[in-house]
């Protein structure tokens, strides 16, 4: 049931304070046509590795509250962590597999919901994106 | 006829607990529609206007008359009803076929309500070019204003407008723009596709040159469009698809291409599709229209009541009922749309969220992250409505 997927620790998550970071190196801007989800993320590099987000997400709670978790866990990451951690989300959501990180673990309940995948994945996207050289 | 009657020619809707309001995207299809596809393919599948054999003769009997049933709906002439595999093909093939007569400088009107299907392919053509687009604007309750019609002046060749918003359910005054539009020389396309299912339309009468509609909005099949032009609006135009089926023959290398429709109909044309939408027309036509509109405002006035009664729910669209389709959309102050129609189809209620392919009309309204929908067919009830209203609490519980 999404009353599960609703949970209070998503909801924390999709609520919490964000914002964009200036100046930046790199700001990626990604769309989910399918519910209107945009994600802004920028990036400041230190030898291609992270040094500082900033992020802002348009779109839905499960989209937001996956932002942040991105936010949270970008720091250091370069463009192969960044790729580890999307690759990470996407088979936590449609292989089974473990969470890449604790915080994912929420996400879990997201399984079963196909259609909701990409609200999820779009920030991890966009970071990949930011650090891929 | 009952509403029991009518729901219960759709096998879909007798699952219980099961909500549909999604009309808007996709109608849902009588069992009869279904079959007649079905016993076309199996007993009179064969290309069209092109076999002498047994099953030829029947597939063009039943094309030719799905035709005739399709110009009967629309009070028109069967050389009138061009067969597409979609509106979207079909306010393309307008759009293309137009292009000819096209100079850098001309203007298209369209209206900030349209669907991507009557907007894009206007766009795309005005940069190809060099066309100047003007577009009507809409009021806070999403219908066009009309006050000012001056950017429909002598400049304009085209203005293309839907006859009732996918969003706000708005119904457009055609008659009022095709005054307009034939003041000045211009034609007037309209999209249909959210009209049709709600009841016969006669687009000569309503002053359209030219009338878009797809088959899945109105109970039929998917993959099929019609393009309805006036008898004296589709002679003047040029083919826009080139293909099998729609030139006489060739002059050298210089197609001479059929009368219309065939003309419009390159390549081979959704025949079952084709008779199907017909079957679905005669659903449609069996109904009792004044019973069934009343039966859809009483449905909508329930629903914007719902609506109006409860906390931080923005109605999007006219909150009276005339001149109004049973489409009601509603934003709800700190639920995403998207999460909001998760949870509904969590209790079996079938809506849509998103900017519903009408980005203008999401901007012009100021809702940046699009809407929800719900889209009634003759065939909801009370029941739906209740429990959208119902699941829309449990949600909002849910979310805030
Ligand atoms: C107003 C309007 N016009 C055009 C279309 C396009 O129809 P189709 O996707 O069947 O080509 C739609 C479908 O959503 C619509 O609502």
């Amino acid at each position: 049931m999404s009353d599960d997927l609703y949970q209070q620790a998503i909801k924390d998550l999709a609520a919490r304070e964000s914002s964009r970071l200036d100046p930046a190196d790199v700001s990626v801007t990604l769309d989910n046509p399918l519910c209107g989800d945009r994600i802004v993320v920028d990036a400041r590099l230190s030898g291609g590795k992270v040094e500082a987000v900033g992020h802002a997400a348009k779109g839905c709670l499960l989209c937001k509250a996956a932002a942040a978790v991105m936010a949270d866990n970008a720091a250091g990451r370069d463009a192969q962590g960044a790729a580890e951690l999307l690759d990470g989300a996407r088979a936590m959501l449609k292989q089974g597999a473990e969470p890449p990180l604790p915080a994912l673990a929420p996400f879990l309940t997201a399984r079963p919901h196909k259609s909701r995948h990409d609200c999820i994945l779009l920030p991890f996207k966009a970071l990949a994106k930011a650090t891929s050289p | 006829m009952t509403i029991a009657a009518i729901r219960a020619a759709f096998p879909v809707l007798s699952r219980a607990g099961f909500h549909y309001l999604d009309n808007a995207a996709m109608a849902q299809c009588p069992g009869t529609v279904v079959k007649a596809v079905a016993a076309h393919d199996l007993t009179a599948r064969a290309n069209v206007h092109r076999g002498l054999h047994e099953l030829a003769r029947r597939a063009d009997e039943a094309y030719d008359g799905a035709r005739e049933r399709v110009a009967a709906f629309l009070s028109a002439g069967a050389d009138e009803v061009v067969f597409t595999g979609g509106c979207t093909l079909a306010l393309n093939i307008v759009a293309l076929a137009l292009e000819e007569r096209m100079q850098a400088g001309d203007r298209i009107v369209v209206s900030a309500a349209e669907h991507h299907s009557n907007l894009l392919p206007w766009l795309a053509m005005a940069r190809r070019k060099g066309l100047d687009v003007a577009v009507i604007p809409v009021n806070r309750d999403g219908r066009l204003d009309l006050s000012d019609l001056s950017m429909i002046d002598r400049r304009c060749k085209v203005v293309a407008v839907t006859h009732a918003s996918n969003v706000t359910g708005a119904v457009t005054d055609i008659p009022r723009l095709a005054g307009a539009a034939h003041a000045v020389g211009a034609v007037l396309a309209v999209d249909g596709a959210q009209r049709l299912p709600h009841g016969p339309v006669d687009p000569r009468e309503l002053g359209a040159d030219f009338y878009a509609f797809a088959g899945h909005k109105t109970y039929g099949p998917t993959g099929i469009g019609v393009l309805w032009g006036r008898r004296e609006a589709l002679e003047t135009l040029p083919p826009a698809l080139w293909g099998g089926g729609m030139v006489a023959g060739l002059d050298g290398d210089v197609p001479i291409p059929l009368d219309p429709p065939a003309r419009f109909e390159a390549g081979t044309p959704p025949v079952a599709q084709a008779v199907g939408l017909a079957r679905a027309l005669d659903w449609m036509a069996g109904l009792d229209w004044p019973a069934v509109r009343a039966h859809e405002a009483a449905l909508t006035r329930r629903l914007l009541d719902g609506l109006a009664g409860r906390d931080g729910i923005r109605l999007v669209g006219p909150a009276d009922l005339a001149d109004r389709l049973p489409v009601v959309s509603f934003a709800v102050e700190g639920c995403h749309p998207h999460d909001l129609s998760h949870l509904l189809a969590e209790r079996g209620v079938a809506v849509r969220g998103g900017a519903h392919c009408a980005r203008p009309l999401m901007s012009a309204l100021g809702l940046d992250e699009g809407c929800v929908r719900a889209s009634l067919a003759p065939y909801n009830d009370e029941t739906d409505v209740d429990a959208l209203l119902s699941g829309l609490d449990h949600a909002i519980g849910v979310l805030r």
